[in-house]
């Protein structure tokens, strides 16, 4: 009985599989028991404590670019919202301007045009292989190197750039302008359900309807239209040159800039090959068939090439919206006031909770890249063919 | 007769492969013709330069009266009256079985979803497969797959019927089932190009034999003096090797 209990341990596929992956968590268990333990004892030794209350005290340091108020009597807690938006917003910025730029240039190194194709290979090559860190440098350092303040290039009479950043007119709304953001949500509402219409009404009659021309102008005409209604109700402060510096305007500094260019022309190279190899993953024989039922080229791409190349595209330009969202962490090279940076390099330098620290932006960009995969596996799964093919 | 194809000296080049070499061939209307011969003979790429999914370089090719050239116009007119069955079927993965035949009437003769439906549906219960409508292809055997496969074709209306070996990637047991509906097709008069090496379908359906070799059409007859009496010795050959097994 016994005898035969120990050989079904041992040589029964389950029971075996069930004793390896109870031992692996059990050695997993203590490791993880005896590094906290050690950990505690060793900041319990050097005097350090630990806790959380240090959020609460004044960071005592400034920050150069936030997107909400914040000066150096704020707590760290203020610090770190500032880090996590500055964060956000090169992350979102670069994945925007990286797509585009990826899915553009992936087409035209497709295209039977030769020299298009060859910059394309050339620009593709050349940025996917050199670091990210250096080509952010890079950026930064030409960015540097503009001319200074009092020499800007202008730009249409109201952009400086300098080596200070580009300075640039800023908005200012007055009374009526919301009236022309409301027709604004309105028409883009609008337009959501008028697609449904059309596409209801090409159901019934069979008729097509330039879909996206139709809404894209009513988006775009129709808030001109009230804009001018309501008097032209926007106002822009230009930057004025005072003194050593600009007063007025908005800035956009080089730190921003250097992350944007480096982080997004980087991680457009991968996200083109991505594209390139989802349109080559869809064979000719669909463009055959697709030929052969009589369908003209557009609504070949539309159609059938392009929701098949999805399907091929999303995992890994999912990847590559996590590797530019983690990338933007190497801000601190040139200074970018992003989490690491700010919160997560001054914040932990000056109270010496490391570990609190190190948790807190860590378990910040584990949240990020989960949402991003959540989101873009959705999408995924939307796009993913029924049945064995 | 009302001649529906017509092939003139037509040459093609592949590089520099010389794939059809001077193809003289007429086509009248209600015909059915099955094209044989050994692989790379250019039996394929005859019937794929019919609706230009290949280009000719030299000759000419005309379609009920139209002469296919570069012209769009022209080709897109063609492709609307020819219908092409694959060998591999080229199902749209992405797409229900149903989505895929009515694709073309809603997209390039704009009816109404409703009535490209039931247009569907008709010719899904032809091809005796109307259960499988709301399936995705990958659900489906391949049998099932080519029926749905030309189904789509014919849910265009064609007068032209073109067969690329529709049987070549099935199993044994599925060949008949298309074979079945493709006869069916054959009585119903339409007119059938039929690359194919299934020489019992040949044997029931054809009006016209023609076997291909090396780019040239080496002999074109009657079926029955097509397998009974071969002139040419090629011909002979290649029947022997695949009748005799």
């Amino acid at each position: 009985m016994e005898q035969n209990f120990i050989r079904k341990l041992i040589f029964d596929e389950k029971t075996r599989a069930l004793l390896i992956q109870t031992l692996v968590i059990g050695i997993f268990a203590v490791l993880i028991y005896l590094v906290t333990k050690q950990t505690a004892y060793n900041l319990e030794k050097r005097g350090i404590g630990t806790g959380f209350e240090f959020l609460n005290i004044a960071a005592g340091y400034d920050i150069s670019i936030s997107l909400i108020p914040y000066d150096s009597n704020d707590t760290h807690l203020r610090a770190y919202f500032v880090g996590l938006l500055n964060t956000l917003m090169i992350a979102v910025c670069g994945c925007f301007l990286a797509t585009i730029m990826g899915f553009l240039v992936g087409i035209i190194r497709l295209s039977s045009n030769w020299l298009f194709r060859n910059i394309a290979y050339v620009y593709v090559e050349f940025t996917r292989n050199v670091p990210v860190l250096l080509q952010i440098i890079l950026y930064y350092t030409i960015l540097l190197h503009l001319p200074k303040v009092k020499q800007s290039i202008i730009i249409f009479d109201s952009f400086y750039l300098s080596n200070r950043g580009l300075f640039s007119p800023a908005p200012i709304f007055k009374d009526g302008f919301s009236v022309v953001i409301g027709s604004l949500i309105v028409m883009i509402i609008f337009t959501f359900f008028l697609k449904k219409f059309l596409k209801k009404k090409q159901e019934l009659t069979g008729k097509q309807y330039p879909i996206f021309l139709i809404n894209s102008a009513l988006i775009i005409f129709i808030p001109i239209i009230f804009y001018y209604l309501m008097g032209m109700p926007l106002e822009f402060d230009h930057p004025v040159m005072k003194g050593f510096n600009f007063k007025g305007g908005m800035v956009i500094r080089p730190e921003f800039l250097g992350m944007l260019f480096g982080l997004s022309i980087y991680t457009a190279a991968f996200i083109s090959e991505t594209v390139r190899s989802g349109i080559i993953s869809v064979s000719k024989c669909q463009r055959e068939a697709a030929q052969a039922i009589g369908l003209k080229a557009n609504f070949i791409m539309r159609l059938i090439i392009i929701p098949q190349a999805l399907r091929v595209i999303i995992p890994p330009l999912t990847s590559q919206y996590l590797n530019l969202t983690k990338n933007s962490s190497l801000g601190i090279a040139i200074g970018y006031a992003d989490l690491v940076h700010g919160f997560g390099g001054i914040s932990l330098n000056q109270t010496g909770k490391a570990i609190e620290i190190m948790l807190i932006v860590m378990s910040t960009y584990l949240t990020i890249s989960l949402t991003i995969s959540f989101f873009m596996n959705l999408y995924n799964k939307a796009v993913q063919f029924k049945g064995n093919i | 007769m009302e001649q529906v194809i017509q092939l003139e000296k037509v040459n093609k080049w592949f590089d520099d492969f010389h794939v059809l070499k001077d193809i003289d061939l007429t086509v009248t209307k209600g015909q059915k013709i099955v094209v044989c011969g050994p692989s790379g003979s250019g039996k394929s790429t005859m019937i794929r330069c019919i609706n230009r999914l290949e280009a000719h370089q030299k000759g000419q090719i005309v379609v009920h009266g139209t002469e296919l050239t570069n012209d769009l116009k022209n080709i897109d007119m063609i492709r609307k009256n020819v219908g092409m069955v694959f060998q591999q079927f080229n199902l749209f993965p992405h797409l229900s079985v149903i989505d895929n035949i009515t694709l073309a009437p809603i997209w390039v003769k704009k009816l109404p979803k409703k009535e490209a439906d039931n247009i569907a549906m008709t010719y899904l219960e032809k091809v005796k497969i109307p259960e499988q409508a709301q399936k995705y292809p990958g659900q489906l055997s391949g049998g099932q797959q080519q029926r749905v496969a030309i189904a789509r074709s014919l849910a265009m209306n064609p007068d032209i019927m073109l067969f690329d070996e529709p049987t070549s990637a099935l199993d044994p047991e599925m060949i008949k089932e298309v074979l079945d509906v493709m006869i069916q097709l054959a009585e119903e008069g339409m007119t059938m190009l039929v690359v194919t090496h299934e020489m019992g379908f040949a044997k029931t359906v054809a009006d016209q034999m023609i076997f291909m070799d090396e780019g040239r059409i080496v002999e074109q007859a009657s079926p029955d003096e097509f397998f009974n009496n071969p002139k040419s010795d090629r011909t002979k050959l290649f029947l022997s090797q695949i009748l005799n097994h």
